[in-house]
């Protein structure tokens, strides 16, 4: 297991101030990582252990006739093999409704669908014996279309039905709008995928008494644990789940996947089992971004302020609920843009079909929306003669505001500030690519490009979301932290998936416990609670959170003790930002020294559980003061478009985004970027083929990423307005690049070109 | 003459030689490194050529290990992420966590500290294509080390750290003086002002 | 089951000779997938890696021998590349530089796709394929030896040995359209190479049908349009009129990665601008 240790940190010459909040110190897992010796869930592996395989099914829908698993068992190396009758705990799970079953028994859902485990001694023995298996299917009609799901006629897939979760967001006086200029639109999004490196991996071993070890890369320790423990029919106390080092997650980890899989098989066989996922069993093993069609029609005065925005939102949820629920609320509470609009109406719905199940993904249903609401503000702008900046500051939201929601805007809301951050950075150069520069025209080194033919356009795009989870969620984190022998150790449960909460924690240890060495020990249900979902840019505001009310608990305990010890009363010390303790001896003298100075060999230590407001679920007319708290980005995109073949290369991207307080300058930086290329992916390169329940292109030969020649030149402004309520001030970084990076580039799109985009991916042959 | 390659055979990796038992000669270099020679630093995040997670060095030449078929690589010279910066103490290819600084080469320690590496998973393949970039080309422009390392994929970075990384090691290596540092990461307010936080801002192309 | 490393052609060939259901890999990064996959499991394979004679190449006159182990790195060698550009232009495109250090120009023409980024080139250059058995050599012609949508003339016991192409004085271009910009399997791609000395053209196009496509009547009315003492086209329209003709000859599909009228489209803007940069 890579141990995460401080001195890592602290031995980094980057800073002379050992790395607290607000500095850029060197991630404490970075020197393992970059040498390879940092144990990735799919790296682990022990004794005597037995390899995993999933068959799955390659029909959308059919029923199941009959499982034959004798000739996977006669293949010598197999160890067993087990289907749904083998299950002897609850045989569904799911995020939010437990909808989904651990292997299929009677039907199949979707082309992917899991039906049979087999456990070998090779994996490839394992993968045949997979494919010996020759399950009798009944196909079934299957249903493709989300607007068909919609249709009460269509009959229901799933017990549970075809309509997942349909809402409304009304707000003001629906009838309003006489004597506005009107816009319209229809919008579609494709389906994205997270695309992780690091594939779906995770080592069971048996503990020989009925209960089981779990190493997984995953987002949520505990959710899982409760899951498994519920599949397999154990008490939580008897299903231990560790982090296994996780190759990035970006939503695709949030539904269990081979958890009760490999567990099964663990205990069926008495043997530890590995599983892991090769890259096209991965694009059918997790779920998707929803695909989302949308219409929208705008109201503004001559002035360009928008009078009322209606808009009917259809996301296709695929074949499970996942955390559909939560996405389409999303979708609906921000379909407007972060805009102020009077009257809202918005009809939103997400469906079940057999298509692949989609769920979280970062910007979770914000991303859809913006652009569609983006759209419609770009053609507003045109129709009015408006600057499309300008006519976005005009309508711009700010703190007090009130939302769709009816929702008071509390905390901060710099909008103006992003938009303006965005706009001020500098355009790059005109291009003037030197002969052979070929990389530096669209079309790259296929050297397809005439400079006389590539136009080049720029747009804009703003967007928000909430941070951390709402409609009533009671969210938690909790962190324990013990300060001995100048050593703090950090116990949270905390899913590090690549984001650098460890980098975090440690950061707040070195503030608030000066002199102190963090070490992060490695996270699992047993030593502490649970530290809820990496998801909704939340840890650092809940779990940051959990962790600075534990070491201000140690530092206020630590502080009493040194009182005692000095012959002071308390009130004579206070602690100050830099993790020290002042104040005046008994003997008049000055009193000033490290927390950890003062704790000395002693063992202090507190645990803290980190809550945050109060919410509250939506109204049928989507009212209610559902969230804790909001964040906005904006962004520029420069495209250069080879308006003949229709392909782009984008130029350069700017930022204005609402940080709250900046933590880490570097790790900030890498969040930005980071989020930037997945929201250009999604605008030109990165799409789901998805052909009547099927996936066309599940390799990365045809899921097309971002590579380090596509991305442009990224600049960033961070607006510092500290969020009351948040801890640290600081407010989640990670969705905001990913929200209107994909508008805007779509945006520039159609400046470049003149031709109305209203999908992305865009396509060469959309564009000519 | 015909050489049959049985198992078991023998690998030279990372300057020592290794022995392959019970191995199925189907198997690629990187399933047998992994999986059969304890060196998982090379990873799998799609094992056909796609993402350059696996890159390693064969006879000095820079491939995906999982395109290689093992037993073709007898009598080669492989070297994998592990091979790169100085070796683990303890001879398992583990390595005291707290030694670790000190037993970075100049391109991991640049990845590092840039903050090129967030989830992990992409670095190994990074680290061993940046090392043969700057082998034999140690100045690259902006374009050609874009066109170098377009065979390596990162999901979590967007890349803007990790060019800064390798052009730290550039500079560091040419022993210029870098002149147009642009961090600014002590602009912090608190009174609501817009900061500009352009750290070690992307180089533009 | 094994793997066969011979260190010479001739024990490639015997070694074939005695089991020609040996699975051939070169570079491995049309095969290794296959079997990394599961989707092949070959009982015995020969590797060709260690066969030097495969990795070399000659001027022989006028003529360019390229052994079928050139990797595609190698054919951005500029030596090679100055008698070759197309060839280099296009191994520029393939996949990564991880791809390029290994992949073959051997295994592009075995492997045979519709796609294949060298076969446009070759197809341009009337390139001869040299195979060889343990019973002796012949030569085929391109056009023989890709006979469909990635199948090819072999015959058990053969290996392709080279690749010729004629060594032409004059320019030549290879576009290729992706929608990213590495890795990526071509969408439509045009070879066009001129021979100022012979007066003669060849035009290509890849992904387009199920083999690299020429229509030699095209090409001949093209050679007809141009004032070869000038080198430069007769009129201003030409260069877009064979575009047009080039993409009525054709015959795209539509696929997960394009439709059939874009490839269309696409073949007539690559076939104007290649021959506009070469009649510049």
């Amino acid at each position: 297991m890579t141990v995460v240790d401080d001195r890592v940190a602290a031995t980094s010459d980057r800073t002379d101030r050992a790395g607290r909040v607000g500095d850029s110190p060197v991630r404490p897992d970075g020197a393992a990582k970059v040498r390879g010796e940092f144990a990735f869930a799919s790296d682990m592996g022990v004794e005597n252990m037995l390899w995993g395989c999933t068959l799955r099914s390659p029909h959308p829908h059919a029923g199941i006739r009959s499982i034959p698993i004798g000739p996977a068992l006669a293949i010598p190396g197999v160890v067993a093999v087990l289907t749904a009758e083998d299950l002897v705990g609850t045989p569904v799970y799911g995020l939010i409704s437990a909808d989904q079953p651990v292997l299929a028994s009677d039907v199949v859902r979707y082309v992917g669908e899991a039906v049979a485990l087999v456990a070998a001694d090779h994996p490839d023995t394992a993968r045949k014996a997979a494919a010996a298996i020759a399950v009798e299917y009944e196909p079934l009609p299957r249903l493709t279309d989300p607007a068909a799901a919609l249709d009460p006629a269509t009959p229901a897939i799933h017990p549970d039905g075809n309509v997942i979760r349909r809402m409304a967001v009304e707000h003001g006086d629906s009838g309003a709008g006489a004597g506005t200029v009107v816009v319209e639109g229809t919008y579609e999004v494709g389906t994205q995928d997270q695309a992780f490196l690091g594939p779906e991996a995770g080592l069971a071993v048996p503990d020989g008494e009925g209960g089981v070890d779990l190493w997984i890369a995953t987002q949520w320790l505990h959710h899982d644990r409760d899951q498994v423990a519920s599949c397999l029919g154990l008490a939580p106390e008897d299903v231990r789940l560790h982090l296994g080092g996780v190759g990035g997650a970006f939503g695709a980890r949030e539904d269990i996947s081979l958890q009760v899989h490999a567990c099964l098989l663990a205990l069926r066989t008495g043997r530890p089992v590995k599983m892991s996922y090769p890259r096209d069993e991965s694009f059918v093993g997790h779920v998707h971004r929803h695909p989302a069609r949308m219409r929208y029609r705008h109201h503004a005065g001559g002035d360009g302020r928008l009078v009322k925005v209606e808009a009917e939102i259809l996301l296709d949820g695929g074949a499970y609920a996942s955390s559909s629920w939560a996405v389409v609320a999303n979708a609906a509470r921000f379909a407007a843009g972060p805009y102020r609009v009077p009257n809202v109406v918005v009809d939103a719905a997400v469906v079940r079909t057999n298509n692949p199940p989609c769920g979280a993904m970062r910007g979770f249903g914000a991303v859809q929306v913006c652009f569609a609401h983006e759209a419609q503000m770009d053609k507003l702008a045109a129709v009015l003669r408006i600057d499309p900046v300008e006519l976005r500051l005009r309508n711009a939201l700010a703190s007090g505001d009130v939302l769709p929601t009816g929702q008071t805007i509390t905390g901060t809301a710099p909008v103006r500030e992003c938009i303006e951050a965005a706009a001020a950075l500098p355009l790059p150069a005109p291009a003037q690519p030197e002969s052979d520069e070929w990389l530096a025209l669209p079309g790259g080194v296929g050297r397809t490009a005439d400079p006389r033919r590539v136009r080049r356009g720029v747009g804009f795009a703003v967007g928000y979301k909430n941070l951390m989870y709402s409609e009533g969620f009671d969210d938690d984190s909790e962190a324990r932290v013990r300060l001995e022998g100048g050593v703090a150790t950090v116990a949270c449960a905390v899913a590090e998936v690549g984001q650098g909460f460890v980098t975090l924690a440690g950061q707040i240890v070195r503030t608030v416990l000066g002199g102190a060495r963090a070490v992060i020990a490695p996270a699992d249900t047993t030593s502490v609670g649970s530290a809820g979902s990496t998801s909704a840019s939340r840890q650092t505001w809940m779990s940051g959170g959990a962790v600075l009310l534990a070491c201000q608990d140690v530092a206020s305990q630590v502080l009493a003790a040194h009182a005692e010890r000095r012959g002071v009363p308390v009130q004579a010390l206070r602690l100050t930002e830099d993790g020290r303790i002042v104040g005046a001896g008994a003997d008049g003298g000055d009193i000033d020294l490290t927390v950890a100075e003062a704790a000395g060999p002693d063992l202090f230590e507190a645990t803290a559980v980190h809550r945050h407001q109060r919410t509250v679920p939506l109204d049928d007319r989507g009212q209610g003061d559902a969230d804790v708290s909001f964040v906005f980005a904006a962004h520029r995109a420069v495209v250069d478009v080879d308006v003949d073949l229709g392909l782009v290369r984008v130029v350069q991207i700017t930022t204005g985004q609402d940080v709250g307080r900046v933590l880490h300058p570097t790790q900030l930086m890498g969040q930005i970027e980071g989020g930037i290329a997945q929201g250009l992916g999604l605008a030109v390169m990165e799409e789901l083929v998805v052909d009547d329940g099927v996936i066309r292109n599940p390799s990365f030969t045809d899921y097309l990423l971002p590579t380090i020649a596509d991305m442009p030149e990224v600049l960033a402004t961070c607006i510092e307005q500290p969020e009351p309520g948040a801890p640290l001030g600081a407010k989640g970084v990670g969705e905001p690049p990913t929200i209107s990076s994909t508008a805007a580039i779509a945006a520039a799109i159609r400046a470049a070109t003149g031709v109305d985009v209203t999908r992305v991916p865009v396509r060469p042959w959309d564009l000519i | 003459m015909t050489a049959e390659v049985q198992t078991p055979y023998e690998l030279t990796v990372n300057g020592r030689p290794r022995l392959v038992e019970d191995a199925l000669p189907t198997e690629s270099l990187l399933f047998v490194l992994r999986e059969r020679l304890g060196l998982p630093g090379s990873k799998n995040a799609c094992e056909q050529g796609e993402c350059g997670s696996c890159s390693v060095l064969v006879d000095g030449v820079l491939v995906c290990a999982c395109l290689e078929l093992a037993g073709a690589t007898v009598g080669c010279e492989i070297t994998t992420v592990e091979g790169l910066g100085k070796a683990a103490s303890n001879g398992n290819g583990e390595s005291d966590p707290l030694d670790l600084p000190d037993m970075l080469s100049d391109v991991q320690r640049a990845m590092v500290e840039a903050g090129g590496v967030q989830c992990g998973f992409c670095t190994p393949g990074f680290v061993v294509a940046i090392h043969d970039l700057l082998a034999r080309n140690p100045a690259p422009g902006p374009l050609a080390v874009r066109e170098a390392l377009a065979g390596n994929l990162c999901r979590c970075t967007g890349y803007g750290r990790i060019l800064a990384a390798i052009q730290s090691v550039v500079d560091a290596r040419t022993d210029d003086a870098r002149t147009d540092d642009a961090r600014t990461d002590d602009a912090t307010t608190d009174d609501g002002r817009a900061v500009d936080v352009r750290v070690d801002g992307s180089r533009t192309s | 089951m094994t793997v066969l490393t011979p260190q010479r052609l001739d024990g490639a060939l015997a070694a074939l000779a005695e089991d020609p259901s040996l699975s051939v890999v070169a570079g491995g990064t049309d095969l290794m997938v296959d079997v990394n996959a599961g989707r092949r499991r070959p009982r015995a394979l020969l590797s060709l890696r260690h066969v030097g004679e495969l990795r070399t190449w000659r001027r022989a006159g006028d003529q360019l021998v390229i052994g079928a182990g050139v990797t595609y790195a190698h054919l951005l060698d500029p030596r090679l590349a100055a008698l070759a550009p197309a060839l280099a232009q296009a191994a520029r495109t393939v996949g990564s530089p991880q791809i390029r250090n290994t992949g073959t120009i051997g295994g592009n023409l075995a492997t045979a796709s519709p796609a294949g980024d060298t076969l446009p080139v070759l197809a341009a250059l009337d390139a001869v394929v040299d195979l060889a058995s343990a019973e002796g050599r012949r030569a085929v012609r391109l056009d023989d030896f890709v006979t469909g949508p990635k199948a090819n003339a072999l015959q058990p016991g053969e290996l392709i040995v080279a690749v010729r192409i004629p060594v032409i004085a004059g320019p030549q271009e290879y576009l290729k359209i992706g929608v990213r910009n590495a890795m990526v399997i071509a969408v439509a791609s045009c070879a066009l190479v001129v021979d100022w000395s012979h007066r003669q053209l060849g035009c290509a196009f890849g992904s387009v049908g199920p083999r690299a496509m020429r229509d030699r009547r095209a090409e001949s009315w093209l050679a007809s349009e141009i004032d070869w003492h000038a080198r430069r086209a007769r009129s201003t329209t030409v260069a877009e009129r064979f575009g047009r003709w080039m993409s009525e000859t054709v015959s795209p599909i539509d696929d997960h990665r394009a439709t059939a009228a874009y490839r269309r489209e696409a073949t007539a803007v690559l076939a104007r601008r290649a021959v506009e940069r070469v009649l510049a």
